[in-house]
């Protein structure tokens, strides 16, 4: 099946990242494929550049990452809840005439649109939230 | 109240949970339904437990500068969505008569919440 996720958690602050990392592992360890994570409301930190955490922690930037390269799942974040928690690549920083950007790839800034894609596009959208 | 025979259906259904200032997850929940309704999917919402403070009418800014739903809500006509449900129980906690409501909704008993879901194929939680 393909199947997408919807993370509204904040890293570390909550549960839904970690839960949601374990379920993206479990089901591609199944044979299915994890097409796409959109990253809402408080999940879109997960997408922060400079996440810096303890080296006994697991770091869930990199998680995404590892997933990214190693299955090709596109990492989106949900533009206008990022601009206003401080996550912006280098063409917003820049429009905004802010110094340097807080997000890179592969998390890619995207609209809303994307997540109702992907719930109808997908065989499943599974929601983690706090 | 409607019974669950006369539930609507939809591409998308949008829950919210919340009420309004104190949390972005109701405005984030509507800003949702707007985007999705604006690409053409026909969209329900419905308002449970504190999300049902979405509806009171008459609501300002925030003291805190928050922005407030009310014109959210106002705006949802424009854009088709016309699918407003709000759980009874959770209205009559709040107080909350037909006369105190912004905007006209339908009230549906705790059992339509999951029948609802069943009617959609696509549900989003805020």
């Amino acid at each position: 099946m393909r199947y997408a996720l919807l993370v509204q958690g904040g890293p570390y602050s909550h549960q839904a990242t970690h839960s949601a990392l374990r379920f993206a592992e479990a089901l591609i360890r199944r044979g299915h494929h994890l097409e796409t994570v959109f990253f809402y409301h408080d999940g879109v930190y997960n997408a922060a550049r400079l996440l810096a955490p303890p080296q006994d922690e697991p770091h869930l930037g990199d998680a995404w990452r590892r997933l990214h390269d190693e299955h090709g799942t596109r990492l989106q974040v949900c533009i206008a809840a990022g601009l206003r928690r401080g996550l912006l690549d280098e063409r917003e920083a820049s429009r905004h005439g802010k110094a340097g950007g807080s997000l890179e790839a592969p998390f890619e800034l995207t609209g809303l649109g994307q997540l109702v894609d992907a719930g109808l596009s997908h065989d499943r959208l599974i929601t983690f939230a706090p | 109240m409607s019974d669950e025979s006369n539930l609507p259906s939809g591409d998308l259904l949008v829950v919210l949970r919340h009420g309004p200032h104190g949390s972005l997850w109701l405005r984030e929940g509507l800003e949702a339904a707007l985007v999705a309704a604006a690409l053409g999917q026909r969209v329900s919402l419905l308002f449970m437990g504190p999300g049902v403070a979405a509806l009171a009418a008459n609501q300002q800014r925030g003291p805190l500068e928050q922005k407030g739903t009310l014109p959210m809500l106002e705006m949802l006509p424009l854009y088709e969505v016309e699918q407003l449900l709000a759980v009874e129980d959770d209205l009559v906690a709040l107080g909350l008569g037909a006369e105190c409501l912004a905007v006209p909704v339908e009230r549906v008993g705790p059992a339509a919440v999951a029948a609802l879901m069943a009617r959609h194929p696509l549900v989003l939680n805020f």
